[in-house]
């Protein structure tokens, strides 16, 4: 039997590595999918607590968040495929036209 | 005694200008009026004035009675209480007799002189305008209404000076008479306040104020009396204010005659001899008054005898009368001022219409000299002016040999040596520099033969009446010493003006030598210019040519002065302590807006790392709040 301790530490990693992810890294995909990883990281610590508690609510929970987050992706998709064509480039970095500074 | 013709007096030129003014838009928007239209309507409304105030004054003249008529009331807030109100006693009917005469007879004069100027309804709009407002102030009943007739003359004169405003000058001539008559009104109108305090707040007409006179204090009645004479020391060019009215000469010639001569200055002598109940009682400030008047006469005079300009020269003589008019009402003879105001309406209006027809002749020449070397003959013109000039000087029986001379017994009579002897001096220049223009004008031999061309009917048959009145008007305040009665002075009883009671021989003497000092201006006057050479004229320089540098005092004191003090407002208050403030407060929002700014700078991993921050501090927050 694998400790609850254990669960709960996977999912931190999970979480942590995607915050880093959206943190430190500069390409959109590569921050979309840190997301993602946020995502499961919550979505595995829900699961792990439910069958801890034997209550099927997070279950549920869980099953809507995957659901969303697929929705979510093709929006998500379309907008980096837009993004792309107006820069040729996937750099966030770039992206700062709402700012009040420069231009870009 | 109430009558409803009161208002009309003032209504006719009303409407006169109304009519003139209105037909004045339409013959420059549309179409042409004829000059007629304009001259009838100017010339009838001061005749329809004139024979109402003549039927009234034969009413009164039968009867004893005083016209009253209410026409509204105006104001009444608590205590204070105006009235619409018009007073027709002797003094006010006495005044609006020779007003409405003597302007009738130049708006008759105007026709000629402004004949084929562009503005000619314009300029009789103003003038029945001047007229009616001068009326207002005549025949007021409370010092409020006398004020909108005091303000209305002030604005009248102010637009006929710059009646021909193509000139900068003349703008600027207007100007320089509206702020002087300004710093005077204001006087005024805080003597009038003055007065309100002082009376504690009842109906302000002239009768109750004179009723409520008793038991207030002497130190308020001074105040209020010396600040009602600062008014009238605008208005009617005393010293220091005297400085507009040379440079008011700028307007077309009747309006000098009327205006600047005949009615508007001497509005202040009528405030003072409507107010006389106020001045018997404070007989320092009376004194005061009349030390101004014999200053402002003297000071008038000398200037007078080095001035070139023939319309100068009669406007420091109007200010060297007006002066001797304060002497009599500061001196508490009223009638006698009066009298004076009303003589020299008469030859001071006929001299500037004798100027203005000269003016006119010469092709807008005012230069005496220059004048006399072009002059040929010119009888009527001549003929008036110099009984006009002989009126002036005091020589008898010329009628302002009758004013004047009264007024300088009453100053010999008071024991105010010393204004005695500056006036009988001031009558000795001003018969000198009258005939210094006199002879210039007309005696003084030149080359030249020429008939002058331009005469107009309407130019010289007011001159000739007005010459009449002129020689004869002095009869009508015969002194006893001549046998006569005082028709004058018993009219304007009510004022109870001082009266003269020197004994016979004692005015026989100073009669002969107010006489002899004026025939000695006169001789001294044919020596020096009779034989002038008119192509080398005397030119307007040295301290007195340049008018005692008043005007460039005034300027450095006041002007100068002024400008400093805005300039320095300007430069360091405004911009240095003001717009620093403003300004560096408005900098410091920018500044603190820029700084946010930076922050909102679009890099989503810096808003990413912000929200972890955030949300990490809140967690904090919470956990330690749980405390678990």
């Amino acid at each position: 039997m694998i400790s609850l301790s254990s669960y709960a530490f996977v999912s931190m990693i999970l979480f942590s590595i995607g915050v880093i992810g959206v943190i430190a890294r500069r390409n959109i995909f590569v921050i979309y999918m840190s997301i993602e990883m946020m995502l499961n990281g919550v979505n595995l610590f829900l699961a792990t607590f439910a069958r801890y508690h034997f209550n099927m609510d997070p279950q549920v929970v869980t099953v809507i968040v995957i659901s969303i987050a697929a929705a979510e992706a093709a929006i998500f998709l379309s907008a980096i495929i837009l993004l792309y064509r107006s820069k040729k480039s996937l750099d966030t970095d770039i992206f700062t036209s709402l700012s009040q500074g420069e231009k870009s | 005694m109430n009558s409803s013709l009161l208002v009309w007096i003032i209504l006719a030129p009303l409407i006169g200008a109304i009519l003139n003014g209105a037909f004045y838009f339409y013959h420059i928007k549309r179409n042409k009026v004829s000059e007629l239209t304009f001259s009838l309507i100017g010339t009838i409304t001061p005749l329809i004035s004139f024979l109402i105030t003549l039927y009234l004054f034969l009413q009164m003249y039968d009867s004893g009675v005083i016209f009253k008529q209410h026409l509204f009331t105006w104001l009444n807030i608590d205590k204070l209480n105006i009235d619409m109100a018009l007073l027709g006693d002797n003094l006010s009917i006495f005044m609006s007799m020779f007003v409405t005469f003597v302007g009738w007879l130049i708006h008759i004069y105007a026709i000629g002189y402004m004949k084929g100027d562009e503005g000619f309804g314009k300029f009789f709009a103003y003038f029945n305008l001047f007229l009616a407002s001068m009326l207002i102030l005549v025949l007021a009943d409370n010092p409020i209404i006398l004020f909108i007739g005091w303000e209305g003359v002030g604005v009248c004169s102010y637009l006929l000076i710059k009646f021909y405003y193509g000139n900068k000058d003349n703008v600027l001539a207007a100007n320089k008479a509206f702020i002087a008559n300004r710093v005077g009104d204001f006087g005024f109108i805080l003597g009038i306040i003055v007065l309100f305090f002082a009376m504690g707040g009842v109906n302000l007409s002239f009768e109750s104020i004179e009723s409520n006179l008793v038991g207030v204090e002497q130190s308020l009645l001074i105040l209020g009396g010396f600040l009602l004479f600062v008014g009238a020391m605008g208005k009617s060019a005393q010293i220091p204010l005297y400085v507009w009215l040379p440079d008011a000469m700028a307007g077309p010639t009747p309006i000098s005659a009327l205006i600047h001569a005949a009615t508007m200055v001497t509005a202040g002598v009528y405030m003072v001899a409507r107010f006389h109940f106020l001045y018997i009682e404070i007989e320092t400030i009376g004194l005061f008054i009349a030390y101004i008047g014999a200053f402002s006469a003297l000071f008038a005079a000398i200037i007078a005898t080095r001035q070139t300009d023939i319309k100068k020269i009669l406007a420091y003589s109007t200010m060297s009368q007006l002066g001797y008019m304060f002497i009599a009402v500061g001196l508490g003879f009223y009638s006698t001022g009066l009298f004076h105001v009303f003589t020299h309406a008469f030859f001071k209006a006929m001299l500037f219409m004798g100027a203005g027809g000269i003016i006119i002749a010469l092709h807008h020449e005012q230069n005496i000299f220059k004048i006399a070397q072009h002059r040929a003959s010119l009888p009527i013109i001549g003929t008036t002016f110099l009984i006009g000039v002989i009126a002036i000087s005091g020589i008898p029986p010329f009628s302002g040999f009758f004013s004047k001379d009264a007024i300088l017994a009453a100053a010999f009579q008071e024991g105010q040596y010393l204004i005695y002897a500056i006036a009988m001096f001031t009558a000795f220049l001003t018969a000198f520099y009258m005939f210094r223009m006199y002879f210039i004008l007309f005696v003084a031999p030149n080359k030249h033969t020429k008939e002058y061309v331009y005469t107009s009917k309407t130019i010289t048959i007011p001159l000739v009446i007005l010459a009449i009145g002129a020689i004869f008007a002095g009869f009508l305040n015969l002194p006893s010493v001549f046998g006569g009665e005082h028709l004058v002075d018993t009219w304007l009883g009510q004022l109870n003006s001082k009266t003269i009671h020197l004994s016979h021989s004692t005015e026989y003497v100073l009669i002969f030598a107010s006489v002899f000092i004026a025939l000695a201006g006169i001789i001294v006057a044919y020596n020096k210019y009779s034989n002038f050479d008119v192509y080398k004229p005397e030119l307007e320089k040295g301290f007195i040519g340049n008018k005692f540098f008043i005007d460039e005092l005034y300027d450095l004191l006041f002007v100068q002065t002024t400008k400093g003090i805005s300039v320095f407002i300007d430069r360091v208050i405004d911009a240095k302590i003001i717009d620093a403030f403003i300004m560096g407060s408005s900098n410091t929002f920018v500044n603190i807006g820029k700084f946010v700014a930076k922050i909102q700078n679009a890099n989503v991993r810096f808003y990413a790392a912000t929200m972890l921050v955030g949300m990490t501090c809140i967690f904090v927050y919470i956990y330690s709040k749980l405390g678990l």
